[in-house]
Protein backbone atom coordinates (compact mmCIF):
# COMPACT_ATOMS: atom_id res chain seq x y z
CA UNK A 1 0.00 0.00 0.00
CA UNK A 2 2.71 2.45 0.67
CA UNK A 3 4.74 1.52 -2.41
CA UNK A 4 1.33 2.16 -4.16
CA UNK A 5 1.05 5.79 -2.49
CA UNK A 6 4.77 6.47 -3.35
CA UNK A 7 4.54 5.59 -6.94
CA UNK A 8 1.48 7.94 -7.49
CA UNK A 9 3.23 10.85 -5.67
CA UNK A 10 6.19 10.60 -8.09
CA UNK A 11 3.68 9.95 -11.17
CA UNK A 12 2.22 13.14 -9.52
CA UNK A 13 5.01 14.90 -9.39
CA UNK A 14 6.79 13.84 -13.12
CA UNK A 15 3.26 15.12 -14.56
CA UNK A 16 3.87 18.43 -12.83
CA UNK A 17 7.48 18.72 -13.94
CA UNK A 18 5.87 17.91 -17.89
CA UNK A 19 3.42 20.64 -17.27
CA UNK A 20 5.89 22.88 -16.54
CA UNK A 21 8.37 22.37 -18.77
CA UNK A 22 7.79 24.88 -21.44
CA UNK A 23 7.33 27.42 -19.12
CA UNK A 24 11.15 26.54 -17.37
CA UNK A 25 12.76 26.18 -20.51
CA UNK A 26 11.33 29.64 -22.47
CA UNK A 27 11.51 32.06 -18.90
CA UNK A 28 14.86 30.44 -17.79
CA UNK A 29 16.35 30.91 -21.47
CA UNK A 30 14.82 34.59 -22.25
CA UNK A 31 13.90 36.02 -18.75
CA UNK A 32 15.87 34.16 -15.51
CA UNK A 33 18.97 33.42 -17.81
CA UNK A 34 19.04 37.26 -19.41
CA UNK A 35 18.29 39.01 -16.02
CA UNK A 36 21.43 36.91 -14.79
CA UNK A 37 23.80 37.60 -17.90
CA UNK A 38 22.39 41.13 -17.88
CA UNK A 39 24.41 42.19 -14.25
CA UNK A 40 27.28 39.87 -15.61
CA UNK A 41 27.51 42.50 -18.26
CA UNK A 42 27.22 45.43 -16.49
CA UNK A 43 30.57 44.86 -14.87
CA UNK A 44 32.38 44.22 -18.57
CA UNK A 45 33.32 46.18 -21.73
CA UNK A 46 32.07 43.90 -24.24
CA UNK A 47 33.12 43.54 -27.88
CA UNK A 48 30.44 42.00 -29.93
CA UNK A 49 32.45 42.50 -33.35
CA UNK A 50 33.90 39.47 -34.48
CA UNK A 51 32.94 36.83 -31.66
CA UNK A 52 31.75 37.95 -28.30
CA UNK A 53 34.62 39.07 -26.06
CA UNK A 54 34.05 40.61 -22.66
CA UNK A 55 36.50 43.03 -20.25
CA UNK A 56 36.05 43.50 -16.37
CA UNK A 57 35.66 46.92 -15.60
CA UNK A 58 34.33 47.01 -12.15
CA UNK A 59 32.52 49.74 -11.52
CA UNK A 60 33.09 51.75 -14.95
CA UNK A 61 30.23 51.43 -16.55
CA UNK A 62 28.09 52.52 -13.63
CA UNK A 63 30.15 55.45 -12.87
CA UNK A 64 30.12 56.82 -16.02
CA UNK A 65 26.71 57.10 -16.32
CA UNK A 66 26.92 60.23 -13.48
CA UNK A 67 29.54 61.70 -16.14
CA UNK A 68 26.83 61.22 -19.33
CA UNK A 69 25.15 64.58 -19.69
CA UNK A 70 22.86 62.18 -21.84
CA UNK A 71 22.01 60.20 -19.37
CA UNK A 72 20.54 63.19 -17.38
CA UNK A 73 19.14 64.40 -19.95
CA UNK A 74 16.91 61.53 -20.93
CA UNK A 75 16.17 60.87 -17.03
CA UNK A 76 15.01 64.69 -16.60
CA UNK A 77 12.73 64.14 -19.57
CA UNK A 78 11.19 60.40 -18.42
CA UNK A 79 10.78 61.93 -14.92
CA UNK A 80 9.02 64.89 -16.18
CA UNK A 81 6.70 62.67 -18.92
CA UNK A 82 5.75 60.28 -15.66
CA UNK A 83 5.12 63.19 -13.19
CA UNK A 84 2.72 64.70 -15.97
CA UNK A 85 1.10 61.31 -17.60
CA UNK A 86 0.65 59.43 -14.53
CA UNK A 87 -1.93 61.76 -12.62
CA UNK A 88 -3.25 63.36 -15.72
CA UNK A 89 -4.60 59.62 -17.19
CA UNK A 90 -5.81 58.71 -13.70
CA UNK A 91 -7.99 61.25 -12.79
CA UNK A 92 -9.71 61.31 -17.03
CA UNK A 93 -9.72 57.12 -16.66
CA UNK A 94 -11.62 57.81 -13.24
CA UNK A 95 -13.55 60.50 -14.40
CA UNK A 96 -14.37 58.65 -17.49
CA UNK A 97 -15.38 55.56 -15.16
CA UNK A 98 -17.65 57.11 -13.00
CA UNK A 99 -19.64 59.03 -15.98
CA UNK A 100 -20.15 55.54 -17.39
CA UNK A 101 -20.76 53.77 -14.14
CA UNK A 102 -23.90 55.72 -14.16
CA UNK A 103 -27.15 54.56 -16.07
CA UNK A 104 -26.87 55.81 -19.21
CA UNK A 105 -27.85 54.80 -22.82
CA UNK A 106 -25.51 53.47 -25.31
CA UNK A 107 -23.19 52.76 -22.60
CA UNK A 108 -21.90 49.57 -24.90
CA UNK A 109 -21.24 51.93 -27.51
CA UNK A 110 -19.28 54.41 -26.08
CA UNK A 111 -17.53 51.70 -24.26
CA UNK A 112 -16.18 50.57 -27.91
CA UNK A 113 -15.68 53.72 -28.93
CA UNK A 114 -13.17 54.93 -25.95
CA UNK A 115 -11.32 51.43 -26.20
CA UNK A 116 -10.17 51.59 -29.76
CA UNK A 117 -6.90 53.63 -29.50
CA UNK A 118 -6.30 50.86 -26.54
CA UNK A 119 -6.63 48.33 -29.20
CA UNK A 120 -4.38 50.53 -31.90
CA UNK A 121 -0.68 49.65 -32.34
CA UNK A 122 1.67 52.59 -30.91
CA UNK A 123 3.10 52.66 -34.02
CA UNK A 124 -0.10 53.06 -35.74
CA UNK A 125 -0.97 56.01 -33.55
CA UNK A 126 2.04 57.81 -33.53
CA UNK A 127 2.20 57.88 -37.29
CA UNK A 128 -1.70 59.55 -37.29
CA UNK A 129 -0.25 61.84 -34.84
CA UNK A 130 2.50 63.06 -36.46
CA UNK A 131 0.44 63.87 -39.46
CA UNK A 132 -1.88 65.37 -37.06
CA UNK A 133 0.72 67.28 -34.98
CA UNK A 134 2.01 68.61 -38.52
CA UNK A 135 2.44 72.29 -39.49
CA UNK A 136 -0.55 72.33 -41.85
CA UNK A 137 -1.97 69.40 -40.06
CA UNK A 138 -5.48 68.51 -37.89
CA UNK A 139 -4.40 70.63 -34.68
CA UNK A 140 -3.41 73.53 -35.34
CA UNK A 141 -6.14 73.50 -38.21
CA UNK A 142 -8.50 73.02 -35.90
CA UNK A 143 -6.83 75.51 -33.37
CA UNK A 144 -6.64 78.12 -36.12
CA UNK A 145 -10.30 77.46 -36.49
CA UNK A 146 -11.29 78.02 -32.92
CA UNK A 147 -9.46 81.13 -32.33
CA UNK A 148 -6.03 79.58 -30.55
CA UNK A 149 -2.64 79.81 -30.81
CA UNK A 150 -0.98 77.08 -32.88
CA UNK A 151 2.98 75.36 -31.84
CA UNK A 152 5.39 73.50 -34.15
CA UNK A 153 4.51 70.28 -32.11
CA UNK A 154 7.24 68.24 -33.52
CA UNK A 155 9.82 70.44 -34.31
CA UNK A 156 9.79 72.94 -31.51
CA UNK A 157 12.29 71.12 -28.44
CA UNK A 158 10.00 73.13 -25.70
CA UNK A 159 7.01 71.30 -27.44
CA UNK A 160 7.61 67.84 -28.61
CA UNK A 161 8.10 66.41 -25.39
CA UNK A 162 4.21 67.48 -24.29
CA UNK A 163 2.79 66.17 -28.01
CA UNK A 164 3.65 63.20 -27.03
CA UNK A 165 2.68 63.38 -23.49
CA UNK A 166 -1.06 64.47 -24.83
CA UNK A 167 -0.66 61.55 -27.18
CA UNK A 168 0.06 59.25 -24.36
CA UNK A 169 -2.77 60.35 -22.03
CA UNK A 170 -5.17 59.98 -24.91
CA UNK A 171 -4.05 56.38 -25.64
CA UNK A 172 -4.00 54.89 -22.12
CA UNK A 173 -6.45 56.63 -19.82
CA UNK A 174 -9.39 54.58 -21.46
CA UNK A 175 -7.83 51.19 -20.45
CA UNK A 176 -7.43 52.45 -16.50
CA UNK A 177 -11.03 53.65 -17.44
CA UNK A 178 -12.02 49.99 -17.67
CA UNK A 179 -9.95 48.60 -14.76
CA UNK A 180 -11.63 51.40 -13.18
CA UNK A 181 -15.15 50.43 -14.20
CA UNK A 182 -14.99 46.72 -13.31
CA UNK A 183 -14.09 48.14 -9.60
CA UNK A 184 -16.80 50.76 -9.45
CA UNK A 185 -18.92 47.70 -9.85
CA UNK A 186 -17.67 45.53 -7.45
CA UNK A 187 -19.00 47.86 -4.56
CA UNK A 188 -22.27 46.75 -3.33
CA UNK A 189 -25.41 49.30 -3.86
CA UNK A 190 -26.36 48.76 -0.05
CA UNK A 191 -23.35 50.88 0.80
CA UNK A 192 -24.53 53.54 -1.11
CA UNK A 193 -27.90 53.30 -0.08
CA UNK A 194 -27.10 53.20 3.76
CA UNK A 195 -25.16 55.73 3.47
CA UNK A 196 -27.81 58.04 1.99
CA UNK A 197 -30.38 57.20 4.74
CA UNK A 198 -27.86 58.48 6.63
CA UNK A 199 -28.38 62.11 4.36
CA UNK A 200 -24.76 61.90 2.63
CA UNK A 201 -25.39 63.53 -0.75
CA UNK A 202 -23.62 62.42 -4.10
CA UNK A 203 -20.43 64.23 -3.25
CA UNK A 204 -20.05 63.39 0.06
CA UNK A 205 -20.86 59.43 -1.08
CA UNK A 206 -17.85 59.69 -3.77
CA UNK A 207 -15.38 61.01 -1.07
CA UNK A 208 -16.13 58.49 1.68
CA UNK A 209 -17.30 55.44 -0.01
CA UNK A 210 -16.15 55.78 -3.69
CA UNK A 211 -12.75 57.16 -3.47
CA UNK A 212 -11.59 54.98 -0.10
CA UNK A 213 -12.97 51.90 -1.58
CA UNK A 214 -11.22 52.61 -5.16
CA UNK A 215 -7.62 53.03 -2.92
CA UNK A 216 -5.98 49.41 -3.75
CA UNK A 217 -7.11 50.59 -7.56
CA UNK A 218 -5.65 53.56 -7.73
CA UNK A 219 -2.70 51.89 -6.57
CA UNK A 220 -2.75 49.15 -9.38
CA UNK A 221 -3.50 51.91 -12.02
CA UNK A 222 -0.60 54.41 -10.84
CA UNK A 223 1.73 51.48 -10.45
CA UNK A 224 0.95 50.32 -14.14
CA UNK A 225 1.23 53.68 -15.24
CA UNK A 226 4.37 54.16 -14.17
CA UNK A 227 5.85 51.45 -15.24
CA UNK A 228 4.46 51.87 -18.31
CA UNK A 229 5.76 55.82 -18.63
CA UNK A 230 9.37 54.81 -17.37
CA UNK A 231 9.83 52.84 -20.39
CA UNK A 232 8.84 54.96 -22.70
CA UNK A 233 9.93 53.67 -26.21
CA UNK A 234 8.13 53.62 -29.50
CA UNK A 235 6.38 57.08 -29.36
CA UNK A 236 9.95 58.67 -29.04
CA UNK A 237 11.37 56.49 -30.96
CA UNK A 238 9.39 56.71 -34.28
CA UNK A 239 8.58 60.62 -33.27
CA UNK A 240 12.28 61.22 -33.63
CA UNK A 241 13.49 58.36 -36.24
CA UNK A 242 14.98 56.87 -33.27
CA UNK A 243 17.54 59.98 -32.65
CA UNK A 244 15.50 61.86 -29.83
CA UNK A 245 15.68 65.25 -31.26
CA UNK A 246 15.24 67.96 -31.75
CA UNK A 247 17.87 68.94 -29.65
CA UNK A 248 17.08 65.84 -27.61
CA UNK A 249 13.95 66.72 -26.65
CA UNK A 250 12.44 63.92 -26.31
CA UNK A 251 15.17 61.42 -25.88
CA UNK A 252 13.90 58.90 -22.79
CA UNK A 253 15.86 56.16 -20.78
CA UNK A 254 15.12 53.12 -23.08
CA UNK A 255 15.89 55.27 -26.00
CA UNK A 256 19.30 55.86 -24.71
CA UNK A 257 19.37 52.24 -23.69
CA UNK A 258 18.65 51.25 -27.30
CA UNK A 259 20.53 53.99 -28.87
CA UNK A 260 24.04 52.47 -26.51
CA UNK A 261 23.19 48.80 -27.43
CA UNK A 262 22.47 48.78 -30.88
CA UNK A 263 23.31 52.03 -32.13
CA UNK A 264 27.18 51.98 -30.58
CA UNK A 265 27.28 48.47 -29.78
CA UNK A 266 27.91 49.29 -26.28
CA UNK A 267 26.20 46.03 -24.53
CA UNK A 268 28.06 46.45 -21.41
CA UNK A 269 26.98 50.30 -20.49
CA UNK A 270 23.64 50.20 -22.05
CA UNK A 271 23.11 46.87 -19.59
CA UNK A 272 24.43 48.76 -16.49
CA UNK A 273 21.79 51.68 -17.52
CA UNK A 274 18.81 49.24 -17.90
CA UNK A 275 19.61 48.25 -14.01
CA UNK A 276 19.51 51.43 -13.03
CA UNK A 277 16.52 52.04 -14.62
CA UNK A 278 14.98 48.69 -13.03
CA UNK A 279 16.11 50.16 -10.06
CA UNK A 280 14.61 53.52 -10.25
CA UNK A 281 11.34 51.87 -10.91
CA UNK A 282 11.57 49.27 -8.38
CA UNK A 283 12.19 52.37 -5.75
CA UNK A 284 9.40 54.35 -7.39
CA UNK A 285 7.12 51.45 -6.70
CA UNK A 286 7.52 50.29 -3.34
CA UNK A 287 7.98 54.18 -2.20
CA UNK A 288 4.33 54.37 -3.36
CA UNK A 289 3.44 51.20 -1.83
CA UNK A 290 4.77 52.65 1.59
CA UNK A 291 2.20 55.38 1.06
CA UNK A 292 -0.70 53.48 0.28
CA UNK A 293 -0.35 51.71 3.05
CA UNK A 294 0.41 54.42 5.29
CA UNK A 295 -3.05 55.83 4.15
CA UNK A 296 -4.47 52.62 4.79
CA UNK A 297 -3.29 52.65 8.62
CA UNK A 298 -4.88 56.14 8.94
CA UNK B 1 -36.06 65.53 -10.24
CA UNK B 2 -35.04 69.08 -12.27
CA UNK B 3 -31.90 68.94 -10.77
CA UNK B 4 -30.97 65.03 -11.68
CA UNK B 5 -31.88 65.94 -15.55
CA UNK B 6 -29.21 68.28 -15.45
CA UNK B 7 -26.72 66.28 -14.20
CA UNK B 8 -27.87 63.69 -16.55
CA UNK B 9 -26.94 65.98 -19.60
CA UNK B 10 -23.31 67.07 -18.24
CA UNK B 11 -22.69 63.24 -17.97
CA UNK B 12 -23.52 62.99 -22.13
CA UNK B 13 -22.09 65.97 -22.83
CA UNK B 14 -18.34 64.49 -21.26
CA UNK B 15 -18.97 61.01 -22.66
CA UNK B 16 -19.74 62.62 -26.31
CA UNK B 17 -17.27 65.15 -26.42
CA UNK B 18 -14.70 62.28 -25.00
CA UNK B 19 -16.40 60.24 -27.86
CA UNK B 20 -15.37 62.62 -30.51
CA UNK B 21 -12.00 63.49 -29.20
CA UNK B 22 -11.32 59.72 -29.22
CA UNK B 23 -12.51 58.76 -32.56
CA UNK B 24 -11.67 61.96 -34.67
CA UNK B 25 -7.91 60.57 -35.32
CA UNK B 26 -8.84 57.80 -36.46
CA UNK B 27 -11.61 59.36 -38.78
CA UNK B 28 -9.23 61.75 -40.07
CA UNK B 29 -6.39 58.91 -40.73
CA UNK B 30 -9.31 57.14 -42.36
CA UNK B 31 -10.25 59.55 -44.99
CA UNK B 32 -6.41 60.40 -45.53
CA UNK B 33 -6.21 57.32 -46.59
CA UNK B 34 -8.67 57.68 -49.66
CA UNK B 35 -7.56 61.06 -50.63
CA UNK B 36 -5.08 61.87 -53.15
CA UNK B 37 -2.01 62.91 -52.02
CA UNK B 38 -2.46 66.50 -53.53
CA UNK B 39 -5.54 67.07 -51.62
CA UNK B 40 -3.99 66.18 -48.59
CA UNK B 41 -1.25 68.38 -49.09
CA UNK B 42 -3.60 71.00 -49.99
CA UNK B 43 -4.55 70.94 -46.35
CA UNK B 44 -8.08 72.33 -45.26
CA UNK B 45 -10.12 70.79 -42.50
CA UNK B 46 -12.72 68.26 -45.08
CA UNK B 47 -12.79 64.91 -43.42
CA UNK B 48 -14.79 63.76 -46.55
CA UNK B 49 -12.25 63.56 -49.82
CA UNK B 50 -13.48 65.92 -52.92
CA UNK B 51 -11.30 63.33 -54.83
CA UNK B 52 -12.44 59.69 -53.65
CA UNK B 53 -9.51 57.10 -54.37
CA UNK B 54 -9.11 53.30 -54.13
CA UNK B 55 -5.44 54.38 -55.52
CA UNK B 56 -3.31 54.33 -52.15
CA UNK B 57 -4.23 51.11 -51.08
CA UNK B 58 -3.75 49.44 -54.27
CA UNK B 59 -0.48 51.10 -54.61
CA UNK B 60 1.21 50.51 -51.59
CA UNK B 61 0.44 46.24 -52.31
CA UNK B 62 2.22 47.12 -55.81
CA UNK B 63 4.72 49.58 -55.06
CA UNK B 64 5.98 48.07 -52.19
CA UNK B 65 6.81 44.30 -53.01
CA UNK B 66 7.48 43.80 -49.25
CA UNK B 67 4.26 45.49 -47.25
CA UNK B 68 2.25 41.72 -48.02
CA UNK B 69 5.05 39.85 -46.77
CA UNK B 70 5.45 41.99 -43.24
CA UNK B 71 1.42 41.56 -43.36
CA UNK B 72 2.32 37.39 -43.59
CA UNK B 73 5.08 37.84 -41.59
CA UNK B 74 2.52 39.27 -38.94
CA UNK B 75 -0.09 37.03 -38.81
CA UNK B 76 2.22 34.17 -38.88
CA UNK B 77 3.83 35.61 -35.68
CA UNK B 78 0.56 36.39 -34.03
CA UNK B 79 -0.69 33.46 -34.96
CA UNK B 80 2.10 30.73 -33.34
CA UNK B 81 2.65 33.19 -30.14
CA UNK B 82 -0.96 33.26 -29.36
CA UNK B 83 -1.26 29.67 -29.91
CA UNK B 84 1.69 28.18 -28.15
CA UNK B 85 0.79 30.78 -25.45
CA UNK B 86 -2.75 29.86 -24.52
CA UNK B 87 -1.34 26.04 -24.28
CA UNK B 88 1.86 26.86 -22.04
CA UNK B 89 0.42 29.20 -19.96
CA UNK B 90 -2.29 27.03 -19.62
CA UNK B 91 -0.49 24.05 -18.51
CA UNK B 92 1.58 25.60 -16.19
CA UNK B 93 -1.48 27.76 -14.32
CA UNK B 94 -3.12 24.00 -13.99
CA UNK B 95 0.12 22.79 -12.60
CA UNK B 96 1.05 25.65 -10.32
CA UNK B 97 -2.81 25.88 -9.00
CA UNK B 98 -3.48 21.79 -8.90
CA UNK B 99 -0.67 19.66 -9.02
CA UNK B 100 1.61 18.61 -6.11
CA UNK B 101 5.51 18.97 -7.23
CA UNK B 102 8.18 19.71 -5.38
CA UNK B 103 9.40 23.40 -6.32
CA UNK B 104 5.73 24.20 -7.12
CA UNK B 105 5.79 27.18 -4.31
CA UNK B 106 9.41 28.12 -5.58
CA UNK B 107 8.41 28.24 -9.39
CA UNK B 108 5.09 30.65 -8.41
CA UNK B 109 7.27 33.02 -6.51
CA UNK B 110 9.73 32.69 -9.02
CA UNK B 111 6.82 33.75 -11.31
CA UNK B 112 5.64 36.50 -9.51
CA UNK B 113 9.21 37.88 -9.05
CA UNK B 114 9.88 38.19 -12.73
CA UNK B 115 6.60 39.86 -13.37
CA UNK B 116 8.22 43.07 -11.41
CA UNK B 117 11.26 43.17 -13.78
CA UNK B 118 10.92 45.54 -16.58
CA UNK B 119 11.66 44.44 -19.92
CA UNK B 120 14.64 46.60 -20.60
CA UNK B 121 16.60 44.48 -18.34
CA UNK B 122 16.50 41.12 -20.44
CA UNK B 123 16.46 43.05 -23.96
CA UNK B 124 20.48 43.68 -24.32
CA UNK B 125 21.58 39.72 -23.26
CA UNK B 126 18.29 38.61 -24.86
CA UNK B 127 19.62 39.68 -28.01
CA UNK B 128 22.79 38.26 -27.67
CA UNK B 129 21.43 34.83 -26.67
CA UNK B 130 19.08 35.17 -29.72
CA UNK B 131 22.51 36.07 -31.46
CA UNK B 132 24.59 33.38 -30.30
CA UNK B 133 21.84 30.89 -31.55
CA UNK B 134 22.17 32.05 -34.76
CA UNK B 135 17.84 33.34 -34.05
CA UNK B 136 18.07 36.84 -34.80
CA UNK B 137 16.55 37.25 -38.35
CA UNK B 138 14.58 34.36 -37.91
CA UNK B 139 10.77 33.05 -37.33
CA UNK B 140 11.81 30.87 -34.26
CA UNK B 141 13.71 34.04 -32.94
CA UNK B 142 10.13 36.21 -33.34
CA UNK B 143 7.95 33.55 -31.72
CA UNK B 144 10.13 31.10 -29.08
CA UNK B 145 10.85 33.99 -26.66
CA UNK B 146 7.03 34.71 -26.30
CA UNK B 147 5.95 32.11 -26.56
CA UNK B 148 5.42 32.21 -22.30
CA UNK B 149 3.91 34.87 -20.35
CA UNK B 150 4.13 35.12 -16.83
CA UNK B 151 1.25 37.48 -16.01
CA UNK B 152 -0.84 34.83 -17.74
CA UNK B 153 0.05 32.03 -15.62
CA UNK B 154 -0.43 33.50 -12.83
CA UNK B 155 -4.09 34.41 -14.37
CA UNK B 156 -4.94 30.83 -15.29
CA UNK B 157 -3.18 29.62 -11.76
CA UNK B 158 -6.06 31.50 -9.93
CA UNK B 159 -8.24 30.71 -12.30
CA UNK B 160 -7.72 26.60 -12.27
CA UNK B 161 -8.05 27.22 -8.27
CA UNK B 162 -11.65 28.26 -8.35
CA UNK B 163 -12.25 25.47 -10.74
CA UNK B 164 -14.58 22.55 -9.57
CA UNK B 165 -12.47 20.01 -8.03
CA UNK B 166 -15.25 17.54 -8.56
CA UNK B 167 -15.29 16.96 -12.32
CA UNK B 168 -11.26 15.92 -12.01
CA UNK B 169 -12.12 13.88 -9.30
CA UNK B 170 -15.00 12.32 -11.22
CA UNK B 171 -12.44 11.80 -14.31
CA UNK B 172 -9.61 10.86 -12.39
CA UNK B 173 -12.05 8.02 -11.29
CA UNK B 174 -12.67 7.07 -15.00
CA UNK B 175 -9.25 6.17 -14.92
CA UNK B 176 -8.44 9.26 -17.19
CA UNK B 177 -4.50 10.47 -15.87
CA UNK B 178 -3.48 14.01 -15.05
CA UNK B 179 -2.51 14.59 -18.43
CA UNK B 180 -5.73 13.26 -20.00
CA UNK B 181 -7.62 15.20 -17.49
CA UNK B 182 -6.50 18.35 -18.50
CA UNK B 183 -6.64 17.94 -22.45
CA UNK B 184 -10.45 16.45 -22.25
CA UNK B 185 -11.84 18.30 -19.10
CA UNK B 186 -10.39 21.12 -17.83
CA UNK B 187 -8.67 22.70 -20.55
CA UNK B 188 -12.63 22.88 -22.84
CA UNK B 189 -14.49 24.07 -19.97
CA UNK B 190 -11.45 27.33 -19.66
CA UNK B 191 -12.81 28.57 -22.97
CA UNK B 192 -13.80 32.01 -21.94
CA UNK B 193 -10.42 32.42 -20.23
CA UNK B 194 -8.23 31.49 -23.13
CA UNK B 195 -10.10 33.61 -25.63
CA UNK B 196 -9.43 36.49 -23.13
CA UNK B 197 -5.64 35.74 -22.86
CA UNK B 198 -5.89 35.34 -26.65
CA UNK B 199 -7.28 38.52 -27.94
CA UNK B 200 -4.53 40.16 -25.03
CA UNK B 201 -1.41 38.24 -26.33
CA UNK B 202 -2.24 38.56 -29.80
CA UNK B 203 -3.01 42.26 -29.82
CA UNK B 204 0.52 42.62 -27.86
CA UNK B 205 2.13 40.62 -30.58
CA UNK B 206 0.50 42.43 -33.50
CA UNK B 207 1.19 46.05 -32.26
CA UNK B 208 5.00 44.89 -30.59
CA UNK B 209 7.75 47.30 -31.85
CA UNK B 210 10.84 46.74 -29.88
CA UNK B 211 11.37 43.53 -30.03
CA UNK B 212 11.05 43.04 -33.71
CA UNK B 213 12.99 45.76 -33.43
CA UNK B 214 15.80 44.02 -32.06
CA UNK B 215 15.73 40.67 -33.67
CA UNK B 216 15.30 41.66 -37.30
CA UNK B 217 17.73 43.59 -39.28
CA UNK B 218 16.30 41.98 -42.99
CA UNK B 219 13.46 43.75 -43.92
CA UNK B 220 12.08 40.88 -45.04
CA UNK B 221 11.40 39.44 -41.77
CA UNK B 222 9.81 42.77 -40.42
CA UNK B 223 6.65 42.58 -39.06
CA UNK B 224 3.89 45.25 -40.15
CA UNK B 225 4.68 48.11 -37.18
CA UNK B 226 8.63 47.72 -38.50
CA UNK B 227 7.78 47.76 -42.21
CA UNK B 228 5.15 50.79 -41.47
CA UNK B 229 8.35 53.23 -39.53
CA UNK B 230 10.65 52.40 -42.51
CA UNK B 231 7.48 52.97 -44.33
CA UNK B 232 7.82 56.67 -43.29
CA UNK B 233 11.40 57.02 -43.94
CA UNK B 234 10.78 55.97 -47.86
CA UNK B 235 7.97 58.06 -48.72
CA UNK B 236 8.22 61.04 -45.83
CA UNK B 237 5.71 63.23 -47.50
CA UNK B 238 3.87 60.27 -49.00
CA UNK B 239 0.99 60.89 -46.14
CA UNK B 240 -1.59 59.18 -48.62
CA UNK B 241 0.43 55.69 -48.60
CA UNK B 242 1.24 55.80 -45.36
CA UNK B 243 -1.93 56.34 -43.72
CA UNK B 244 -3.72 53.47 -46.37
CA UNK B 245 -1.05 51.21 -44.96
CA UNK B 246 -1.56 51.94 -41.28
CA UNK B 247 -5.56 51.33 -41.94
CA UNK B 248 -4.61 47.68 -43.80
CA UNK B 249 -2.89 47.52 -40.25
CA UNK B 250 -5.40 48.91 -37.99
CA UNK B 251 -8.50 46.77 -39.35
CA UNK B 252 -7.59 43.18 -38.02
CA UNK B 253 -6.73 44.24 -34.45
CA UNK B 254 -9.99 46.22 -34.87
CA UNK B 255 -12.29 43.51 -36.06
CA UNK B 256 -10.98 40.89 -33.73
CA UNK B 257 -11.57 43.45 -30.97
CA UNK B 258 -14.89 44.16 -31.95
CA UNK B 259 -15.88 40.57 -32.63
CA UNK B 260 -14.68 39.63 -28.74
CA UNK B 261 -15.32 43.03 -27.46
CA UNK B 262 -17.36 40.74 -24.66
CA UNK B 263 -14.11 38.67 -23.60
CA UNK B 264 -12.00 41.91 -24.22
CA UNK B 265 -13.60 43.96 -21.50
CA UNK B 266 -14.31 40.57 -18.97
CA UNK B 267 -10.47 39.87 -19.41
CA UNK B 268 -9.74 43.41 -18.41
CA UNK B 269 -11.97 43.23 -15.31
CA UNK B 270 -10.36 39.82 -14.84
CA UNK B 271 -6.70 41.20 -14.61
CA UNK B 272 -8.08 44.76 -12.58
CA UNK B 273 -9.58 42.94 -9.75
CA UNK B 274 -6.31 41.57 -8.65
CA UNK B 275 -5.09 45.08 -8.46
Amino acid sequence: MKRFWQKAKVREAISGYLFMAPTILVLGTFLIAPIIYAIFLSFHKVEILGGLSYRFVELKNFLRTFEDERVWIALKNTIEYVIIVVPCQTILALILALVLNKEIQGKKWFRIIFFLPTVTSSAVLTLIFIWIYNSNGLLNGLLDFFGLPTYNWLGDPSVALKSIMIMNIWSTAPFFMVIYLAALQDIPRSVYEAAKLDGANEFDQFINITVPLLKPVTFFVMVMGIIGTFQLFDQSYIFSGGTGGPNNSTLTVVLLIYQYAFRSLDMGYAAALALMLAGVILVTTLIQRGFFREEKAN
Amino acid sequence: MNNFRWIRGIFYGILILYAIITFLPFAWALSASFKPLEEIIAGGLNFIPHDFTFDNYRNIFIESPLFGRWFLNSVLVGVCVTGLNIIFNSMAGYALARVKFPGNSLLLGIILAVLMIPGQVTLIPGYLILKSLGWLNTYQGLIVPSAVNATFIFMMRQFFINFPKELEEAAALDGLSRWETFWQVVLPLAKPALAAQAIFIFMGSWNNFLMPLMITSDPGMFTLPLGLNTFKGQYISYWNYIMAASMVFTIPALGIYAFFNRYFISGVTFTGSKG
